[in-house]
């Protein structure tokens, strides 16, 4: 049989000089450069920032000028005195409260409709999540109209219906203007959060989901006993971002109030804006922003929490 | 281990294997996964790492290929030392995984073409070395298929032509025909033999299957638990085990070992283990009364277990393999006279486990 | 036996009407956008007091005066150009840091790997509503106020740690026999990224451009704070800030604008949703 083209070289093997590493065979290195990038840009652009935004709130700084005097607590103590400030703490808190509450219900319940079979249900699901993948500052401009407070088709409808006695100013109204703006955020949210619970119960095992499904008397029970506790990481997930994006929400009060009527919808995020950017007191709307901070740390530290969960799990 | 104080430039290998570990640790934390291997791999020849599951094969084949960074030892190839700095692509070693790793986004001749192409072999060249390669394990047909339109045993001789497509010093082979099934398997344990002994290249091969071992190697280096335990001819290691890990794990049924007194373990083979009537006249026999407790029948042997009525503690059964030509009767319950010549005997330390010679 | 049945249609008939309530909630603002793009202003702008006139319907004939206005009338084609710049570029430097960072912490970064890519995903929880008031004097002593650059600097910000997080998943997918066969097929490692990884990361890769982009898209704080000259505008701050001419909004064009730009954003991100949360849930959900 004619050998092959190589079966001669085996014969005589010239000494070898073996290839040494080169840079591109060094992992560590390769590694190190390969982080570097994304390392360095986190912590200049998002590390630093975050300092300053601390050592701001320290200070007198205006937005005019580059001055950057030291003021000590006064910006904490003014706005401690401030009732403003207080609505706002109050507002992003209730916000974020109620939405989530009803984002939670909502999402659990249009995850196991998801989950049961039916015809159209990809169709549904992808309809579902539109809100939550539209840009939300058009989305809220859409709300805005459907608000407006002389063609509104909400108060149309209600009239219709012959529910509506008076007139609905929505955003002529304090308690009428947190109604539109929490209905935003759930409106927002709530696909987002079906979608990760229903991730989370492709992890049920089919027949529990089932029964909960085909035995109606047990639905309760079976949510509460089986589904609910098997879903709790995930739940988490999504509270924990739904948090995240309701409490640090700037676009949607922004848009649909400004902060209004007489101020009394504003939320840390716009007040931080209006002091800070508009009424050019960088320090003061440092200091309004920093608030934000514990509901961020808990979350992180719960994100924490899950990821070595997961790491000690797997 | 005195070697280890000793400057390196006095370690230079003399007259030696073609590839060579000596010392060879890696430890994963806690886990000794390879624990200071010695092994000495000749030129051309074809050496089978045997070993149940996670004794350190795999990982013993890692680092020679590169992939794995040693804990403490050394490594040498064609006689230099390629351990510390000589990454992989540069060690002239082709390796064939058990999961075949073939390109999924790569056809089978793109597959073959790829380490071709990191040697910057000229296009016609690289084409008939394809073809070569391809024709080799039958290919020829199949060039254009990507990864998942093939079969195992055509994924196998994908890989295998990969392998030896560009001429490699060493092949390292890990459990390559593991994922076929029995037919394929056997067929391909030929063919492969066939194939190195045609191209000569120095081949190592890991396999938990003492079949497959037996069947492939010149040589076979028994492992467990990170060490080698015995390297040898496949016959020398079934004939001359050199422990009770050996003993035992090599042979199916594996080595009877029978208590003889506090300090020493007697070994026999069940096919040297026969009923007394059937040597006959010969001399230096041992004797032992089997008590028979089941009998199986395999076709071309009758496997008997039982109890030595000698052995004080007879807690592990004894097996006999009648072949069915001896046509001695065996009942489940009787007791029967069976016998082992001498020579047949080995003998361990019942404490190291070791070997000892036989006593006078 | 009928009693049986008939709980079972009862039932059937909760799970649709639930389906439908929450499409209806769900879709309702884009049927509004819609409907409001292409109403005739005479069919518009009827107080919601004359019970008479129907808003939930075309009274008059669709037209398409709105969406003329908006293309030729309003700088809405400017913002459109000036998303994709601000787009493209972001996608870029993404691409370009996130795909090595999310192969050094998936293979090359070790035990270390792992606490840095969870630090990293960390600053994805640290809001723009906390950072744009650093940001608006660190972009003002750079001097990038009004620029398009000072977004190109900024929205990377969220989009690298993201996208780090994803195409580190991504990377762990690829099987690492092949990276190991390659290496012994003769490359190096960085050959072998290019050679094998890369190639196999195509559709990861596929899906950081476009969270890039959408995200880039959703932003409105940054925006808002760097940018207040209308033709330096992006599409999420144009459309809701400078279509009102005075006091008063074209909410034809506004919502003809809200329409166009956000359904094929919708379509885009919900048909990469799913690698979306599993990115997201990593860790939550085993398998
Ligand atoms: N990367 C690793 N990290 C930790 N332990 C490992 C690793 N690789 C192998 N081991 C351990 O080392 C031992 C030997 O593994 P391996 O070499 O794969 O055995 P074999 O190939 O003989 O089955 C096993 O106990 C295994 O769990
Ligand atoms: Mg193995």
């Amino acid at each position: 049989m004619a050998p092959g083209p190589q079966a001669q070289a085996t014969l005589a093997p010239p000494a070898p000089a073996f290839a040494r590493r080169t840079l591109a065979d060094r992992e560590s290195v390769l590694g190190t450069l390969m982080l570097a990038p994304a390392l360095a840009y986190v912590i200049l652009l998002v590390g630093v920032p975050f300092a300053l935004a601390i050592l701001l709130s320290f200070s007198s700084a205006t937005a005019g000028s580059l001055d950057f005097t030291w003021a000590g607590l006064r910006n904490f103590a003014k706005l401690l005195g401030d009732p403003q400030f207080h609505r706002a703490l109050g507002n992003t808190l209730r916000f974020m409260l109620v939405s989530q509450v009803l984002v939670m219900v909502l999402a659990v319940s249009a995850a196991h409709v998801l989950d049961a079979a039916f015809v159209g249900k990809r169709v549904v699901r992808s309809l579902l999540l539109l809100p939550w993948a539209a840009p939300v500052a058009l989305a809220s401009m859409a709300w805005v109209w459907i608000f407006d407070s002389t063609f509104s088709v909400v108060n149309w409808t209600l009239k219709v219906l012959g529910l509506l006695p008076g007139w609905l100013y929505w955003f002529g109204e304090p308690g009428l203007a947190t109604v539109a703006i929490i209905t935003v955020h759930v409106w927002r949210m709530f696909p987002f959060a079906t979608v990760i619970v229903l991730a989370g119960m492709s992890v049920i095992p089919q027949d529990v989901r089932e029964a909960a499904v085909v035995d109606g008397a047990g639905f309760f029970r079976r949510l509460f006993h089986v589904n609910l506790p098997m879903l709790l990481p995930v739940v988490t997930v999504a509270v924990v971002f739904g948090v995240v994006f309701t409490a640090t929400d700037f676009s949607v009060v922004w848009l649909l109030t400004r902060g209004g009527p007489y101020n009394s919808t504003h939320v840390l995020a716009t007040l931080a804006f209006q002091r800070g950017i508009l009424g050019a007191n960088l320090g003061e709307g440092a200091a309004v922003a920093l608030f934000l901070l514990p509901v961020l740390l808990v979350a992180a530290v719960v994100m924490l929490r899950l990821a070595r969960r997961a790491e000690v799990g797997t | 281990m005195a070697t280890l104080t000793q400057p390196p430039a006095t370690e230079e290998p003399t007259a030696l294997g073609y590839v060579e570990t000596r010392g060879l640790s890696k430890h994963f934390g806690d886990v000794r996964a390879v624990d200071g291997v010695d092994l000495c791999v000749m030129e051309g020849e074809f050496v089978v790492l045997l070993g149940p599951s996670g004794c350190g094969k795999t990982t013993l084949m890692r680092m020679i290929a590169g992939l794995e960074k040693p804990t403490a030892g050394e490594i040498y190839i064609a006689g230099e030392r390629v351990d510390d700095d000589v990454p992989p692509r540069a060690r002239g070693i082709a390796m064939v995984f058990q999961s075949y790793a073939l390109y999924p986004h790569k056809t089978a001749f793109q597959n073959i073409a790829f380490p071709l192409e990191a040697a910057q072999v000229e296009r016609s060249t690289l084409r008939r070395k394809v073809q070569w390669a391809a024709a080799l394990f039958g290919l020829d047909r199949l060039l254009d298929r990507r990864p998942r339109q093939l079969s195992g045993g055509e994924r196998q001789r994908v890989a295998l032509a990969r392998a030896v497509v560009r001429d490699p010093k060493v092949f390292l082979l890990d459990e390559p025909l593991s994922n076929l099934d029995a037919k394929l398997r056997a067929m391909a344990r030929f063919e492969l033999k066939q194939l190195q002994r045609q191209l000569g290249t120095t081949t190592i091969y890991v396999t938990h299957d003492q079949v497959e071992a037996m069947g492939l190697g010149d040589r076979i280096a028994v492992m467990d638990k990170g060490k080698i335990r015995q390297i040898g001819t496949p016959r020398d290691v079934y004939d001359n085990p050199a422990d009770t890990f050996v003993a035992t794990f090599l042979g199916s049924p594996p080595m009877n070992l029978v208590e003889q007194d506090e300090h020493t373990l007697v070994g026999f083979r069940p096919e040297h283990f026969l009923p007394r009537e059937v040597f006959g006249e010969e001399p230096d026999l041992v004797t032992f009364r089997l008590r028979v407790r089941e009998v199986e029948y395999l076709g071309s042997d009758r496997l008997a277990y039982g109890y030595l009525e000698e052995e004080r503690r007879s807690d592990q059964p004894v097996i006999a393999a009648v072949p069915i030509t001896i046509t001695a009767p065996l009942a489940e319950g009787e007791v029967y006279e069976f016998a082992v010549r001498r020579r047949d005997l080995r003998f361990f330390d019942a404490r190291t486990g070791l070997r000892k010679p036989a006593p006078r | 036996m009928s009693g049986r049945a008939a709980v079972r249609v009862a039932k059937r008939a909760a799970l649709y009407t639930a389906a439908v309530a929450f499409t209806v909630f769900a879709v309702f603002p884009f049927y509004w956008m819609f409907l409001t793009a292409f109403k005739q202003n005479r069919d518009l702008y009827v107080g919601a007091t004359n019970l008479q006139h129907v808003p939930w319907i075309f009274n008059d004939p669709p037209t398409l005066d709105h969406v003329r206005l908006l293309f030729f009338n309003t700088p809405y084609l400017v913002w459109v150009k000036n998303t994709a710049l601000v787009g493209a570029a972001v996608v870029a430097i993404t691409l370009v840091v996130a795909v090595p960072a999310g192969y050094s912490l998936a293979r090359l970064a070790g035990r270390w790997g792992e606490r840095l890519g969870i630090g990293i995903f960390l600053t994805y929880l640290v809001p723009p509503t906390l950072l744009f008031i650093p940001f608006a004097r660190v972009i003002s002593v750079l001097g990038l106020q009004n620029q398009l650059g000072a977004l190109v600097l900024v929205y990377p910000t969220f989009t690298i740690p993201f996208c780090t997080w994803l195409m580190m998943g991504f990377f762990r997918a690829v099987p690492r026999d092949l990276e190991e066969q390659a290496m012994i097929d003769g490359y190096s490692r960085l050959a072998v990224i290019g050679k094998v990884v890369l190639p196999l990361a195509v559709p990861g890769m596929l899906t950081v451009v476009i969270f890039a982009f959408t995200l880039v898209l959703q932003e409105f704080v940054y925006a808002l704070t760097f940018i207040s000259q209308v033709e330096r505008m992006t599409l999420s701050l144009g459309v809701p800030v400078a279509l009102v001419r005075g006091d008063v909004f074209y909410w034809g064009s506004l919502m003809a604008a809200c329409l166009i730009t956000s359904l094929p954003i919708a379509v885009l991100y919900s048909s990469f949703i799913d690698r979306f949360i599993a990115g997201l849930t990593a860790g939550a959900v085993k398998g």
